[in-house]
């Protein structure tokens, strides 16, 4: 993985070592780049979030995903264990599964009928003896050598990770303790999927990403927020960053809200209209959820996941790159077995504040795309980040670009740039 | 089909061209007269609505949601100019039970932005239950199913 050529043919790039508060805009957009993220990222020693455990309940129930470009298939096998696989057959590389959700009690390639079991061992290979001797697979031709490529599993609560590498440490190390706890936090008990849908997105994955955890932005691009007093700035809340950047979350709390002698009240901010009021205000009915009181909780983990908790609205979003220039969010809503009707209702009420639709982030759908196609001709300049100075570390306010630069911190110790 | 189906299908037509011509027309103010007071309006793809997934896209629970919905649109939303151009399908009476007409017809939808750039924005059926409130047929219920799960950048003017 870590071979000689690789380093040599590195994509040229000028970036300050150590420097995670510009960005030179060749990142987003050089094909070499994306390339070497496949191999040093998405294929290297990281885990990768594929999927929920409910989405494959059942023996044979499998979901095809990505991890990065390569196509994925996760699969439940007779004894309950998840496998992921390359989709992929061993044979002359045909698509296995096609759907994206289904159930098979053996993967049989439509191609020339190579089947493999659900530990993705090549069982059987259609007139393997040819037919009245002549043709067929050699004597020598070995079964064992012809398995699909597998990676590795691990599973924090519902979350699925998957990941190429050998070398890739335990989850648990990988997402460091403050991260896992906060999934065992939301996962705390049996959930149901309540919906799924994807955004496609004209951006490099990776203004996804930084948008993701720019808190900075929340309450100025996001108007409908800001208004409702959703999420101001002002109200209590922080960062949190594990040890290597690459992991954050954004927390709040909505009661706490103290937004005196700040700019809100200069009327200054476009951001800001308060006589914009709500013909009705069900849209906005919650109830509390978490004993810490934390309303808002945005987690990134590096590279590609989120996780959310925006009031009740609570979702997975997986992003996978389509190439240098576009991306695609792979969104699975949330809710727990044992909602009730009324908090069903609820959660489905606030699902109109998220998504492609969402009245408070449907601005994220094209923002990355808004900067994309003003920095493509301009590879040499850089992005600016020194919101809360030029460390990576955690941040009592939210008026903040320290997770951006963590983010940052994880990707250049990853691609060695 | 029986007689008042009959009778009632180029009302319900005419209900479904006017609505689709207020959307690409930009009267969006005008959006929420198209509904009952208590009106469901949803836009799901298809796989989440056949697996019984009540969260899709958007969803307004009565006229002050989709009137909530088009003033966000106006005052607190940033997005690229765009328009809509709907094309419809005939129009299918499921039933007519109740005073409540069942209908489904069929769309596809094209969104051009301002640069010139256009594309097939989405496709799918709307599946309404119309009913009449003094004289005028209204939508008491409008499910948007679309055909596809992707949504390309973002969805902001209705369906
Ligand atoms: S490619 Fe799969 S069996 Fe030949
Ligand atoms: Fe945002």
């Amino acid at each position: 993985m870590n071979n000689i050529s690789t380093v040599a043919e590195k994509p040229k790039i000028y970036w300050e070592p150590n420097e995670y508060h510009h960005v030179p805009y060749q990142i987003y957009s050089d094909g070499g780049i994306y390339e070497e993220e496949q191999k040093r990222l998405f294929r290297g020693p990281v885990w990768q979030f594929v999927g929920l455990d409910m989405e494959v309940p059942n023996p044979g129930d499998f979901k095809t995903t990505w991890i990065g470009d390569t196509p994925i298939l996760l699969i439940r096998d007779e004894t309950g264990a998840l496998n992921a696989f390359v989709n992929r057959c061993a044979h002359r590389g045909t698509t296995l599964c096609f759907e994206a959700y289904g159930n098979k009690p053996v993967l049989s390639c439509v191609y020339h009928n190579w089947c493999f079991d659900l530990q993705g061992n090549l069982q059987s290979v259609a007139f393997q003896h040819g037919i009245r001797k002549q043709g067929g697979l050699p004597k020598d031709f070995c079964f064992k050598d012809h398995g699909l490529t597998r990676l590795r599993v691990a599973q924090v609560r519902n979350l699925v990770f998957a990941t190429f590498s050998d070398e890739t440490p335990p989850i648990e190390e990988f997402l460091g303790e403050t991260m896992v706890s906060h999934m065992n936090r939301i996962f705390n008990r049996p959930m149901k999927i309540l919906g799924t849908y994807s955004q496609y997105m004209h951006n490099n994955w990776k203004l996804y990403m930084e948008n993701v955890k720019d808190s900075y932005h929340a309450s100025l691009l996001h108007l409908f927020f800001t208004t409702f007093r959703l999420n101001r700035l002002s109200m209590e809340g922080g960062l949190l960053l594990d040890d290597s950047g690459g992991h954050h979350i954004s927390y709040s709390k909505v009661k706490t809200d103290s937004s005196q002698d700040t700019e809100y009240e200069t009327g200054q901010l476009r951001a800001q209209q308060d006589d914009f009021t709500l013909a009705d205000r069900r849209l906005l009915r919650t109830f509390p959820e978490f004993e810490d009181g934390i309303t808002h909780a945005i987690q990134g983990i590096f590279p590609t996941m989120v996780v959310q908790q925006i009031q009740n609205s609570l979702a997975v979003r997986q992003l996978v790159p389509r190439g240098p220039g576009e991306c695609e969010l792979f969104w699975t809503i949330l809710g727990y077995e044992d909602d009730t009707p009324d908090q069903t209702d609820m959660r489905l009420k606030q699902s109109n504040l998220i998504g492609p639709a969402g009245l408070v982030s449907m601005e994220d759908g094209i923002i990355g795309s808004l900067v994309q196609r003003a920095i493509d001709c301009d590879s040499d300049k850089s992005t600016v980040l020194e919101m809360g100075g030029h460390s990576v570390e955690n941040q009592k306010s939210r008026v903040s670009e320290a997770s951006v630069r963590g983010f940052w911190k994880a990707y250049r110790t990853h691609m060695d740039l | 089909m029986n007689e008042i189906t009959m009778m009632l299908l180029p009302r319900v037509e005419n209900l479904i061209s006017r609505y689709v011509h207020c959307v690409d027309d930009y009267r969006l103010a005008e959006i929420p007269d198209f509904f009952t007071d208590d009106a469901l309006y949803r836009i799901i793809p298809r796989r989440n609505y056949e697996q019984g997934h009540l969260v899709g896209i958007m969803e307004c629970d009565g006229k002050g949601m989709i009137h909530d919905r088009m003033s966000s649109l106006n005052r607190a939303n940033i997005f690229e100019p765009h328009r809509y151009r709907h094309m419809v399908s005939a129009t299918v009476i499921r039933g007519a039970e109740g005073g409540e007409i069942r209908a489904d017809t069929n769309f596809f939808v094209a969104r051009i932005m301002e640069s010139g750039e256009f594309s097939l924005f989405t496709t799918g059926v709307y599946r309404d239950v119309i009913v009449e409130k003094e004289g005028q047929l209204l939508f008491k219920e409008r499910i948007v199913v679309c055909d596809s799960t992707r949504v390309d950048s973002l969805l902001a003017l209705p369906i």
